[in-house]
């Protein structure tokens, strides 16, 4: 039972992430009409915000003291955080041990403007052209944004820890009778995940503005007609669908080293996620990333397992599967992206 | 001639004197000249063109013809060279046996995917081929059926190659050990010198090239033909096709199986030249790049792939070859301060950052010249006025 249950907890850290990417996607999908393959991208900038803040904060200057000498008898060098220095040892300790939950805060304005640029930039102008054309210009654009975080980075995984009281792990299901040793860490990222996903669509549900937005997604020129300047509310969206792929990167810097090259890594599955979901719609995308993700780690389970590495190609057959018995995925609507 | 009008025949022409003086062209700086670098002459780079030309021409069949956009293309090309180091394990070192397998698993595997992928158009399409190749990556990356039947099949990370003690069983005692056709070795070559110039002509690039010109003439004919009339109307306007009592998929059908075998072709020729195989050429990065290359040089077009596939590849070869050092040298000339800031800001696109130069060259062909190289030197030579009264002819429908 408990490792049954340690299964599900191990899909729900990926499934997160899935389901966090694949909602920004159908965001941007649902109001736009755009295919952005960009957004991996967004991803990974994301997870960038956290290793920066994370230098940032752990900047620090070199003294020399004279009064104490090294083994080899020269004066030692010592190392001090600005942090500590600043606001003294505790404060500015904490600091730096709390930078990545930090890093959200941070990574705000990064992803808003970043996104609002690429909207205002470049996605506008192929509002009419093809499909083809918008996967392909992405596409372009998210070679360009990783090989720019390659070459400010370099191409080395960089490892970002979690603020020490999160990063133990933790024992659950205690007063069931149930021994699951889990991450703590992982337990936040869910949490944190959900909250996100609440946010959006409270958002979307109890505020006009969100409102709007969903009058323009299913009926964007009667909205136009009514005076209303959807465009900028679009953009608007795509900004905070950004700001969803930041956080979503920026809390999983801890638990997988951030690198350059994993955004086009998650792309991939979250595209999966979003047809499996169905393309355009919320709920789906939010269902079938977290469905997807714990698919997977039952799949890696020893007692489960039908054949070996079968993990590796599960979602992909299981999309397969969906998107022919279900061509409009789990809870595609009818008529979005049919012609 | 060759039941080609006299404009593609001249085009076809033109592709084979292109690809029979290709050491002549490429070799143009002579071999101690400061310009010697740029020259794209020697033999690995030029079958590169060959093969990735032959994988454009046959992904244009598809994306150019039908407008169904495949992001999984580089899993028959992984699969054919899988297919061909096969044959050479199990029979020798002779690349026909090799060539012929490959063609033919990576068509058989192309009618599973596209009958599969088929059933579903548009970003559908994309995002399922993409899902299937994506899946043979893994299963190639974990030699999954290898582990599966107990043996090895793909050799997963490490990749495949050829050991001492394969069978081999059609290799007699003096057969070359390297791969050849009927003792022709692939890698043994003619080296011209004239005068400062040396001109190298390698056995292994005209024979991917004597495969292009084939490639190319089919092409031809598939875009001249009814069928490829059919395709056509598959990508102006499915419905009123099926409206008119056709039913599409059968030609889709046939076009993603005619360009997935094109690009077990290129796999095949890929494991010919080095008989190595690994799952790396399967990454959906890949198929990115193929789709760069058909886009490059124009989509639709005849010309375009091969043009396409050309320019990427000596893009890839020159750029990632110059170093700082090199860059060093070259800005030399200016006061130092502004080297260091030129040379700075040069190494972002060369050498390891040779993919940005490739993302921003993709970004710019697609923002401002959506109809690739060909469009743009249509528009340089100033038959813009002619083709678009053309267009105009033939773009209107009858509604």
């Amino acid at each position: 039972m408990s490792e049954f249950i340690l299964q599900i907890l191990n899909g729900l850290d990926k499934g997160s992430a899935y389901a966090l990417i694949a909602l920004g996607l159908t965001l941007i999908f649902g109001t736009l009409g755009v295919v952005n393959f960009a957004h991996g991208a967004l991803f990974m900038i994301g997870a960038f915000c956290s290793v920066t803040l994370s230098r940032i904060l752990n900047a620090s200057y070199v003294t020399i003291d004279p009064t104490q000498k090294d083994f080899l008898g020269n004066p030692l060098k010592v190392k001090s955080s600005y942090m500590e220095s600043w606001f003294g040892p505790e404060v500015g300790g904490a600091i730096t041990d709390w930078s990545v939950p930090l890093a959200i805060l941070f990574s705000i304005p990064i992803m808003i403007v970043v996104g609002i640029a690429m909207e205002r930039g470049l996605i506008k102008h192929f509002y009419k052209r093809p499909h083809a054309d918008q996967i392909l210009v992405t596409f372009g654009l998210a070679i360009i944004l990783q090989e720019l975080v390659r070459g400010f980075y370099g191409a080395n995984p960089i490892q970002t820890p979690a603020p020490e009281a999160l990063s133990s792990v933790a024992q659950l299901g205690g007063s069931l009778g149930l021994e699951i040793v889990y991450p703590a860490w992982r337990m936040v990222y869910f949490f944190f995940s959900l909250a996100v996903i609440g946010g959006v669509f409270a958002f979307l549900r109890f505020t006009t503005f969100g409102m709007v937005v969903r009058a323009g997604m299913a009926d964007r020129e009667t909205v136009g007609l009514m005076g209303i300047n959807i465009d900028r509310r679009f953009t608007v969206m795509f900004a905070i669908a950004a700001v969803v792929a930041g956080w979503a990167g920026v809390m999983y810097a801890p638990i997988n080293a951030p690198n350059y090259h994993m955004g086009m890594d998650f792309l991939v599955l979250s595209f999966v996620v979003v047809v499996v979901g169905g393309m355009g719609s919320l709920p789906g995308a939010v269902a079938a990333g977290f469905l997807l993700g714990i698919l997977e780690s039952f799949a890696s389970w020893e007692r489960f397992k039908i054949f070996d590495g079968l993990d590796q190609i599960i979602i992909y057959l299981v999309a397969i599967i969906i998107l022919l018995t279900r061509p409009r995925g789990l809870m595609g609507k009818k008529g979005v992206m049919e012609d | 001639m060759l039941g080609l009008e006299k404009k593609d025949f001249n085009l076809l022409m033109v592709v084979v004197a292109l690809s029979l003086f290709a050491p002549l062209i490429l070799n143009i700086f002579p071999k101690e000249s400061a310009f010697a670098f740029f020259n794209g002459g020697y033999p690995d780079l030029m079958q590169r063109f060959a093969i990735f030309g032959i994988f454009a021409i046959g992904f244009n069949i598809l994306f150019g013809l039908t407008g169904y956009l495949s992001f999984g293309h580089a899993a028959f090309l992984g699969v054919g060279s899988y297919a061909a180091v096969w044959m050479f394990k199990l029979l020798g070192y002779n690349v026909l046996p090799g060539l012929i397998l490959s063609v033919v698993v990576a068509g058989l595997l192309s009618v599973v995917i596209g009958f599969v992928s088929l059933r579903r158009s548009g970003i559908y399409f994309s995002i399922l081929t993409l899902a299937f190749a994506q899946m043979m990556y893994s299963i190639a990356y974990s030699d999954l059926f290898g582990r599966w039947l107990g043996i090895t099949l793909t050799n997963g990370e490490t990749g495949l190659q050829v050991y001492n003690n394969d069978p081999q069983i059609l290799m007699g005692p003096d057969s070359s050990t390297v791969p050849h056709i009927f003792g022709l070795e692939m890698s043994s070559r003619l080296t011209l010198p004239v005068g400062p110039w040396e001109f190298v002509f390698p056995v292994g690039y005209y024979f991917c090239a004597i495969f292009l010109v084939i490639s190319f003439y089919l092409s031809i004919r598939i875009f001249r033909s009814p069928f490829g009339l059919m395709l056509r109307a598959v990508k102006s306007n499915n419905q009123r096709m099926t409206y008119t009592g056709l039913n599409p998929r059968p030609y889709t059908l046939a076009a993603f199986i005619i360009s997935g075998m094109y690009a077990g072709l290129a796999g095949g020729l890929l494991a010919s030249m080095d008989p190595l195989a690994g799952a790396e050429r399967m990454y959906w990065t890949e198929s990115g790049a193929v789709v760069i290359m058909t886009v490059l040089g124009g989509v639709g077009t005849l010309i375009g792939p091969v043009l396409g596939a050309g320019t990427i590849k000596y893009m890839e070869n020159i750029i990632s070859k110059m170093n700082e050092k090199l860059l060093h040298e070259w800005f030399s000339f200016l006061p130092e301060s502004l080297e260091k800031a030129m040379v700075w800001s040069a190494s972002w696109f060369t050498g390891e950052g040779w993919h940005m130069t490739q993302g921003v060259v993709f970004m710019l062909v697609i923002i401002f010249l959506p109809g690739g190289l060909v469009q743009g030197s249509n528009k340089l030579f100033g038959r813009r006025k002619r083709k678009s009264t053309d267009d105009a002819a033939t773009k209107q429908p009858a509604e």
